[in-house]
């Protein structure tokens, strides 16, 4: 299977087994992520999506199969220097460090990087959430839900990373911010930054991706080009909430 | 950052002005002869007292809070880190550098502290990275009573290792300061040890401030305590993260068991339980997890062992230490400054 713009290939999981102790969570994941694309994962609770981002940025290894990042096998390679490697993930619930400011959150983002690159990629990231800047003192706790999430999205641009992992970015937020969350999502991408993106929201999701995953119960049910799914009767049925 | 330091400073001159208040109370209630000038001089020499003893309490409550703080593991070990200290600065002046009582010229005697201070923290630091890698780092993952029974029995190998290679009689310490040096304030006289241990106490706590609040380590350090697993997807080692925490711990236990020795004048293998289990108190009664509150914690346990002293009662102070701790968890069950569980997720 090609990438959807036939572009390079930036990750890449072959036949993909894991496991959370014994119970296993993805049962033979084949998929790829070219370079610039946005790729989005559907499927149920419990389909393998957010184990799937999980095994990509090395909180996971997987037990059989491969997961190759421009062109390296980092099956095994710990998460923390995934980040370095430039993998970015903001991960299921946003996680952010709520006893730290909203400023030392950003700087963990950039935990891996130079003092003086920080500045820029601050810079950066507070342009793109202005609200942000009005709050970088502030503890991360006292955030509002939409605030956190865009926090977890900026701290993880902080390392720069050539591949973003977002894990329901749209969760609890209102549907004005969703829109918000969106069109940054877009622009990110737009900026140069590949994404594989989970989402409950496959409405949404299929808009701004190029390409999607269907997972179900740990398997690829099908792929396919975002306006692909979209039309897809199955899809709309189990995911777009059509009878 | 100016403005912080100087309500932190105003938050501590307040709180000791509380504690010699306290302090004159209870004097003034426990005295047969209320002449004003007793009172003053004799709540003077306790609230000393209670400083020496509080700000051992610290350095040792200081170090539980922070492993308890990033990886939720009550280490038994860590009163035993702090007898070994003791052993070490011992060998250090006595030993090898010959000292057996105290040293007159103030020179010479900077030097000797500083010298005690700058090997056997390093050491005792190394020796928690060393339990950590070999005696919890292997069980991590484990379910929570398999690391606190381990460090349990990292606790009574430290101790039987003192025990049989050392010796296990009581060891008279080189009290390198001496008590006879004293000042003069509200008629009470004051050795200078004293005032000695509560600044070297201050003085590490504020150093450990600094770097967890300030530095890209403590920034990390703080990160991974709350959320390893979101520590890690930022570029965080928590190996390694996890072990400079246990050098830093031991490290001020090291300290602890320095001034342990020149407050004393006496150390055995076995001081380790006691010191440790009213640091834990300290750190608990803090809420644990916050070195600020382990700090308060032990300033406080301090405070309640001299206040038992006081009004009579030295048989009760463990007991009074502990009434206190259950009376300050009925009404704030995660201690003083302790964050609550809900915050925390």
């Amino acid at each position: 299977m090609t990438t959807g713009n036939g572009s390079e290939v930036m990750l890449r999981l072959d036949n993909v087994h894991a496991y959370y102790g014994r119970i296993q969570a993805l049962k033979g994941i084949t998929m790829e992520v070219g370079k610039q694309e946005i790729v989005t994962l559907l499927g149920s609770n419990g389909a393998g999506k957010t184990t799937t981002l999980k095994t990509v940025s090395g909180l996971l290894h997987p037990r059989s199969g491969k997961v190759t990042f421009e062109g390296r096998d980092i099956s095994k390679v710990p998460a923390h220097k995934l980040v370095k490697a430039g993998i970015g993930h903001a991960p299921e619930g946003r996680r952010i460090f709520s006893r730290l400011s909203v400023l030392e959150n950003l700087q963990m983002g950039a935990y891996t990087r130079n003092h003086s690159e920080m500045r820029e990629d601050l810079d950066r990231v507070v342009t793109l959430f202005p609200r942000l800047q009005e709050r970088l003192k502030q503890a991360g706790g006292t955030l509002s839900g939409g605030e956190q999430q865009m926090l977890a999205i900026g701290r993880a641009l902080m390392s720069r990373p050539r591949l973003l992992l977002l894990d329901e970015p749209s969760l609890g937020l209102s549907p004005i911010l969703v829109q918000q969350i969106f069109s940054i999502i877009k622009e990110i991408n737009a900026q140069g930054t590949t994404i594989l993106l989970v989402e409950q929201n496959a409405l949404q999701a299929l808009t701004v991706a190029h390409r999607g995953y269907v997972l179900q119960t740990g398997l690829v049910n099908l792929s396919d080009t975002a306006a692909g799914l979209a039309a897809n009767e199955g899809v709309r049925k189990a995911y777009l909430g059509e009878d | 950052m100016l403005r912080r330091l100087l309500r932190t400073a105003a938050i501590g001159v307040a709180l000791l002005v509380v504690g010699f208040a306290l302090m004159y109370a209870m004097v003034w209630f426990a005295a047969i002869d209320k002449t004003p000038d007793k009172i003053l001089s004799l709540a003077t020499a306790q609230f000393f007292n209670a400083l020496a003893a509080g700000g051992i309490y610290i350095l040792v409550a200081v170090g539980y809070t922070m492993v308890y703080g990033i990886i939720e593991l009550i280490n038994f070990a860590h009163g035993d880190v702090v007898m070994v200290g003791a052993f070490v600065a011992y060998f250090i002046s006595f030993k090898f550098l010959g000292y057996t009582g105290a040293i007159a010229d103030p020179l010479l005697l900077l030097g000797v502290l500083a010298i005690l201070f700058l090997i056997t923290m390093p050491l005792l630091g190394l020796l928690g990275v060393g339990i950590e890698r070999f005696a919890y780092r292997p069980l991590r993952n484990a379910p929570r009573l398999a690391p606190l029974i381990t460090a349990i029995g990292v606790s009574f190998i430290l101790n039987n290792f003192v025990q049989a290679v050392v010796t296990a009689s009581p060891v008279p310490t080189p009290q390198l300061i001496s008590l006879q040096s004293r000042f003069l304030v509200f008629g009470a006289s004051i050795p200078w040890l004293y005032v000695v241990i509560f600044i070297v106490s201050l003085g590490l706590m504020a150093a450990l401030q600094l770097f967890v609040g300030r530095t890209r380590l403590g920034r990390a350090m703080r990160s991974t305590a709350q959320d390893r697993e979101a520590a890690q997807l930022m570029g965080v080692d928590i190996n390694t993260t996890i072990a400079v925490t246990f050098f830093i711990g031991s490290a001020l236990a090291g300290a602890a068991g320095i001034v342990y020795g020149l407050y004393y004048g006496q150390i055995q293998f076995t001081i380790g339980f006691f010191v440790g289990l009213k640091a834990f108190t300290a750190a608990v009664l803090g809420g644990i997890g916050n070195t600020v509150g382990a700090a308060l914690g032990g300033l406080m346990i301090g405070f309640i062992e001299v206040s038992a002293v006081v009004v009579g009662l030295p048989r009760w102070s463990e007991a009074l230490v502990f009434a206190v701790l259950i009376i300050v968890l009925v009404m704030r069950p995660s201690g003083l400054l302790g964050v609550s569980t809900a915050e925390r997720a």
